[in-house]
Parts: C-alpha cells; structure tokens; sequence
C-alpha cells in the first residue's frame, strides 16, 4: 500500500512535474518567439500591401497616430524600423552607399538613408517590399521625421501632416492637465488632430468611425499599461529581460502592433511571461552581476556582438531610455478615456510624446529615476553619428549626473547604422576596463 | 565735418559709438571689427549699463518682446572661438555653432539673464538642456510651431509668446503693456524696412557695398539695441547709394545654406571678391518677418501672425506653402542671379538634406550651382575660393 501510495504520488509529482515544464516551456521566452512571429506578419502584410498596389501611411515611433490611421484601415510602415533591419541584417552599408551616391551627405541620418535607398529599389528590402506612401505622419519628436517625411512629399507627390507636438519648455516645466500652459498645446495638439482625420478621409475616401477609433484606443490602452508594468518588473533581482535586446523586440511589436487586438494581447502574454519569471527567480542571464542601464540608440550593427560584451562579464541591461523614447512615451502608462476620445487622445499624445522628448534631452533626469527605482551599477552611454536628438546632450547629462551621483559610467561613440564608425576591437578594450573598473570598485565597496 | 559723417544725434543708448564721426569707409571698417570682436563689447557695455540681456540662439526670436521688457536681445550664433570650455560637454558628429555659442557663455564672454533656443533642430532642442544644466538662469526652448499650416497654430502661438513674455518679465522686472509691444513693434518694423532697403542695393547695385559689408550690417542687429540699429542704417545707407563704384563684369551670385550656423567673415569677403552676392539666407532669422507687423489691435497677436503668415523660408521649417526648392528659384529668379553657392554647415543635418534638393531642383532648372560645406571657425579659404573661382570662370567663359 505504501508502495502504492509512493507510486501514485511519484505519478502525481511528475504530472505537476511534466505540467509545470509544459508552462515553463510555453511562458519563457514567448514573448520573443510569438514577437518574431507578429513581425513577419507584419511584413507579409506590407508586402501583399505592395503587391497589389494597396494604400499606407508612414509613421514614426514617437507618435505613430496608429489610433487615428488604423480607423481608416490604413496599413503603417515605420520607416525607421525598416531601416535598421537593414543594420541587423548587417547589409546597411549597401543601403547607406546608394544613397550617399544619390548626393546625401555620410554625415546625415542612417536611417535616413538607408530609406531613401529603399525607395529608390521601389520598396525592395531584405523582409519584403515595402508599399509606397499614401501620405506620411510624424511628430516633432524628432526634426529630422520632417526633413525626411519632405523626401517622400518631393518622391511621391503624397501629403505629409506635421502634428506639432510642444515639448517640455525646460527642465522644471511639468504642466498639468487643466493647467493654463498645458491646455494652450492641448487644444493645437486636439484641432491639428481634426485636421489628420479630414486628411484621412480624403486620402482614404472613407468616412470617419469614431466608435472604431474608441475599439483601437482600447488596445492601445492594454499596450501603454502593459508596457509600464513590464518596465516595472524588471526591478525585480535578477532581471527578467534584457532591456536592450529582449526589449527591441518588445518595441517593435508595441509601436506595429498599437490599437490593434493582436498587439493587446501579446502584451498581455508579456505580462504574464514576466510574472512568471520574476515568481520563479528566472533571469535574462545565468548569473546577473552587473545591472546596467543603456543611454542612446543600439548599436545595430554589431546587435548581438554588441550586448555579448557586456553579457560576457556578467552585465546586463535591466533599463534603458531607449525603451522610453522609441515606444513613444508608453511608459507614461497614459490610458485613453474612451468616452471622450479625441481629446484624450490629445492629452496622452501631448504627455507621452513629452516625455519621450524628455528622455532624450533630459536625460540625466530618467537616468536619475532608474537609479532610484533599479539597483544600477553603470550607465553605458551609446551616442550615435545618425542622430543628434538622442546623442547632443549625452556628454553633458553624463557629467551632470557624475557629478550629483557616485555611479559608473562609459561612453561609447558608434552608429546605429553605419558600420564604418563602428569600432568593435576599440569599443571591446573600453567595455573591459569598465567592468574592471566596476569590479574595483565593488571590492573596495565591500571592504569599506 | 562732411556731409558723410554723422552728426551724433540724441540717443538713449550708445552701446556702440565706434562707427560714429567717421566716413562710411571708416563706419563700415568698425562695424566689421565688433563683428569679429569675440569680447562682445556692446552686450557688455549694455550689462555695465544695468540691463538685462536675453540670449536667443537661431533661427527666428521675437525680439520685439524682450524689447518691450527692456532687455537687449542678443543673437547667439557662436563666433570664432575655439571650444575650451563647451568641448567636453559635447561628443563627435556635432556642428560648430552649438559648442561655439556654449563657450560664448562658458568663457564669459557674453553673461545672459536668459536663453531661449528654439525647435529648428535635434542639436538646438538639446541646446536648451545642455544650458540648463549649466547655468541657473531661466534657460528654454520656445517652441515656434512647426505646423504652420494648421488653423490653429496663430492661435497657439500667440499663447506661447504670452508664456514666453512672462518669463521673460520675471527677469527684468518689468511690466509690459501692449502700448510698450506696439512700440516695439513699430522700432523693429522700421529696422525691418531698412534690411529690406540694404537688400535692395545688393540685389540692384552689389557693386555698391561688399559682401562682407552688407552681411556685417545685417549681423549687428543681433547685438546692439535696435535703435542704435536703425540709426546707424538710416545713415549708412543713403551713403551706399550715393557712392561712385562702377560695375565690374561678375557674376551674380545667390548664398543658400546659412540659415544658422554662419560663414566666417573671411569666408565672405573672399566670396565677395569672386562674385555678386545678391542675394542669401545670412542670418535670415533677423529678416525673417518680410513685411511691417501690423501695428494695430493685439500685439503679441500680430507678432504671431507675421511668424506664419508673412515670413521668410528656411530647412528648419515645414510649410506646405513654401516649397524650399521653388523658394529658392524665387529668390534667383527675383535677384536675377546666373548661379548658386548651396552651401551647408559641416554635420548640419537639416541643411546637408536640404542640399541634395535644391541641387535636384537646379539642375532641373538648368542653373550653374556649387556644393560646398563650411564650419563658422574654418580659417583657411585658399581651397574652396579656388574652387569658386573656377567655378564662376566656367560660367564666365562658358
């Protein structure tokens, strides 16, 4: 009987055994695979998109407006993302040539053109093709989405709709909803909504569904407060994705995949997978040593090689502003009141658009903030040739905050596209002295 | 005394007084000097006085503003200085004039009260943080609207000019009426008036004034008080026109391309002896209002409207009116010009795209152009005027 009841409970051990490797199998790591897997729709999409000659909007990652142009069926290609496949796919330099050829200067923006290139192939990238412009939409967020949304007004003939975004006026300006200040940019930032959606039905020819745009709020919304929970749980020791790896992915799919159901629910999924790890102490790495926050673009060119010399000392990524910025702000968490959607969509566009401008040009503050809230070792600084936005200020917001904090920090000048300023040797001997440096000063720490 | 020597005249300010009881040969010899002076005696004279000074960094500021406050609004656009200071506040791949105009301050060759920069581009949105972090005045983007084209961006903008206007009181301690921006406005209409007369000689007469001159003229007025300006332009110009210069055989020439970081000096004199600069963007936030703001009804109103409504063309600024290629012929065609210089400041993103346009937009209108790049603290000029002059001969000879 006892040997029964061994058996039956040996039974019983291996089924929660065999059921809680089944959910570890499925949870960790979902949200890579099923992220990979949204992308290649994704792409599929666009590319049946430009088969069969079908209409889309270009849009940027701060301030994509997906609310407003999925309400039209409008299909969006982020012209940035495709140009940093380009990187990752390590054929950039082919792209960037063509364009230099075409009389743009080494000195501008890659992802600038590496598009250009692209367009000029008639869509032809390495995931697919890409469909041509109905019409192009941006922020402020970054100047050059203007300058390069003027390339495809001269290529295509198409309107391009500037939504002027104010951003903060200085470093104390946090204005509030119902503040005289805040409800001056709200109300240009609310009637430069109206005008896209006339834009949008004259473009699409169709008429404009405002129960539809309240549906695709509603996704957005499971996006913003998933994306800011799973920034949270990534305070949890050790941490539960690599903020610049895991996290592109994470982007990619948030800012795609905004006020649609497909993107609610990954989001969701993401959640959960975090939850999980974090109950069951699973990290992004083996043996977490070093918890470092990333300051910049990444380094496309040298992705994965990128992150492994870190990785190799046991660092990793547990934040970065780039997760800040580049989904738009979504980190502000902003839910859209559905009731009063246009306004609202106003409102969370001005305060999350804001904050991602904040995180570039104040960026010692969001550094301060990830301190308080991360356990961080180091800020790994990563300005770029590509983009001024992010890069002009590194070098002082990293002498601020050396000077105000007894943190380490590393400054690493490359590109996000142009491998040609990518020093990997160089960047190596600088990233080991760091960690060596990191590890002097924990002895000395422990020995105090 | 002749009857091309000013006669001083009875004046609040006298920030510059260089220029005055001397020719105009003289008179422009000392307008170029302060304009190469990187002590910016005029600003510190202003200073000693016990004014206050709002710097402004490119393209475009209401100075009427800072004006109707009491404050001198200076234009800081960098000089040639080397970057001792500001260099370790900046990275690689960054124009000039950002770390020039930090070390402007950093080095105090300049004190502000205030900094305003404004969103014309990544590195001067970041401009405002970097001087934040820096200095403990009130130091802020103005953000200009960068949809002119929507109905509502008057309306916006007078609100953020008002926003503006009450920082810029705190400073000084003043209170502004709109009686006093009217004033303002009328003082900076009639310098208006005036850049738009100087403008006129260079494009009908160039061989009247030299380039570095008129350019000398224009830049000024971004660091003395505005009717130490006018004064001096309402003598200086019926002077120009009177003088006896005969034309050469040159070529006329439009500068595209310095919207913001500047050319040196040099750069533009030696310009000035190959060709006829008839027309250009130099500094064309001070001329970026092209006609008077009106002067009736609501000032701050009025000021926001003229940014929209009655303004100039730049890379910085999108508007679905004013193609910049078909701005650009405009300017050719109105100056009469036979060929173009579309220069760009080194690492200037807006500028280097806006290169390839107009060259794709000249070659389809089949006018001679020439590519270049400058830095505002280069000090070699042999190469690129070689360069122009065998440009201007290909054409001269062609």
């Amino acid at each position: 009987m006892a040997e029964k009841n061994q058996s039956n409970g040996s039974a019983e051990n291996n089924r929660v055994k065999a059921q809680t490797d089944d959910l570890h199998d499925t949870l960790v790591g979902r949200g890579n695979r099923d992220g990979a897997q949204l992308f290649r729709d994704w792409f599929e999409e666009l590319n049946h998109t430009a088969e069969t000659g079908g209409q889309s909007a270009y849009v940027f990652v701060m301030g994509s407006f997906n609310e407003i142009l999925k309400t039209f069926d409008l299909p969006v290609v982020f012209p940035e993302i495709n140009s940093l496949q380009t990187a990752v796919r390590r054929v950039s330099h082919e792209f960037l040539s063509e364009a230099e050829d075409y009389g743009y200067s080494p000195d501008i923006c890659g992802y600038v053109k590496a598009d250009v290139a692209v367009q000029l192939r008639g869509g032809d990238h390495p995931m697919g093709k890409i469909p041509k412009p109905s019409l192009a939409v941006y922020t402020n967020a970054c100047n050059t989405y203007i300058k390069w949304a003027e390339i495809w007004e001269r290529m295509y003939k198409i309107p391009v709709f500037t939504i002027d975004v104010p951003g903060s006026r200085d470093v104390h300006d946090n204005s509030a909803p119902g503040e005289r200040h805040f409800e001056n940019d709200r109300r240009y930032v609310e009637a430069q909504i109206h005008e896209l959606i006339k834009l949008c039905e004259k473009v699409t020819g169709k008429k404009f569904d405002i129960d539809k745009l309240r549906e695709i709020m509603g996704h957005a919304n499971d996006i913003s407060v998933s994306w800011k929970r799973i920034l949270e749980l990534n305070q949890n020791r050790p941490s539960l994705f690599n903020a610049l790896t895991d996290g592109t992915i994470y982007l990619g799919v948030a800012n795609g995949f905004r006020g649609e159901e497909a993107g609610g629910r990954y989001f969701k999924e993401l959640v959960e997978e975090m939850e999980y790890k974090a109950k069951h102490g699973i990290g992004a790495i083996t043996e977490e040593k070093y918890r470092l926050v990333f300051v910049g673009v990444p380094c496309y060119p040298i992705f994965r090689r990128f992150n492994e010399m870190f990785s190799e000392w046991g660092g990793t990524f547990i934040h970065s502003t780039y997760l800040w910025f580049a989904s738009g702000g979504a980190n502000c968490g902003f839910e859209y009141d559905l009731k009063n959607p246009i306004a609202s969509l106003a409102e969370g566009t001005l305060l999350s658009v804001r904050d991602a401008m904040d995180s570039m040009f104040h960026q010692e503050r969001a550094v301060e903030n990830m301190m308080k809230d991360f356990s961080v070792d180091g800020v790994i600084y990563h300005p770029i040739k590509s983009c001024r936005t992010v890069s002009t200020g590194l070098a002082d917001g990293r002498r601020y905050l050396t000077d105000k904090h007894d943190i380490a920090t590393l400054f690493l000048e490359s590109d996000m596209m142009d491998r040609r300023v990518v020093s990997e040797a160089q960047m190596k001997n600088r990233i080991d002295a760091f960690f060596e440096g990191l590890a002097s000063r924990r002895r000395h720490k422990e020995t105090v | 005394m002749t009857n091309n020597t000013f006669n001083s005249a009875d004046n609040s300010t006298n920030v510059f007084p260089e220029w005055r009881n001397k020719d105009l040969k003289d008179a422009l010899c000392a307008c170029r000097d302060l304009l190469e002076d990187t002590s910016f005696p005029t600003v510190a004279r202003w200073r000693e006085n016990g004014g206050k000074v709002i710097g402004h960094f490119q393209v475009y500021f209401p100075e009427e503003l800072a004006h109707a406050a009491g404050a001198l609004p200076v234009k800081m656009r960098g000089t040639q200085l080397d970057s001792t200071h500001a260099d370790s506040h900046f990275g690689s791949y960054l124009c000039s004039i950002i770390k020039t105009t930090l070390e402007v301050s950093l080095s105090k060759n300049i004190t502000l009260d205030m900094f305003v920069s404004h969103p014309i581009c990544d590195a001067a949105r970041n401009l405002a943080a970097i001087w934040g972090r820096n200095h403990d005045y009130p130091c802020q983007i103005l953000y200009l609207p960068q949809n002119p084209n929507s109905s509502h961006s008057v309306e916006y903008l007078k609100d953020e000019y008002s926003r503006l206007l009450e920082t810029i009181t705190a400073v000084t301690g003043s209170k502004v009426t709109d009686a006093d921006i009217t004033n303002s406005i009328n003082v900076f209409n009639e310098n208006r008036e005036l850049m738009r007369d100087l403008y006129d000689i260079k494009r009908e007469t160039p061989w009247l004034i030299s380039a570095e001159d008129a350019y000398a003229l224009v830049a000024l007025s971004g660091i003395i008080p505005r009717e130490e300006h006018n004064e001096l332009l309402r003598w200086a110009l019926p002077l120009i026109k009177e003088r006896s210069e005969r034309q050469q055989d040159r070529i006329r020439v439009v500068f595209e391309g310095a919207f913001c970081e500047q050319p040196p000096l040099d750069m533009v004199r030696m310009l000035g002896q190959s060709c006829y600069v008839v027309d250009d963007d130099f500094l064309i936030g001070l001329r970026w209002i092209t006609d008077d703001v009106p002067n009736t009804g609501n000032p701050i109103y009025n000021l926001a409207e003229s940014y929209i409504e009655r303004s100039s063309y730049s890379p910085v600024q999108h508007d679905n009116r004013k193609l910049k290629e078909e701005m650009l012929l405009t300017r050719v065609r109105k100056s009469r010009a036979e060929a173009v210089i579309v220069a760009a400041a080194k690492m200037c993103e807006p500028g280097l795209e806006e290169q390839v346009a107009y060259t794709y937009a000249l070659d389809e209108a089949g006018i001679p152009y020439f590519v270049s790049e400058f830095e505002e603290n280069m000090t070699s000029f042999e190469g690129i005027g070689l360069q122009v002059e065998t440009f201007l001969e290909n054409i001269l000879f062609a």
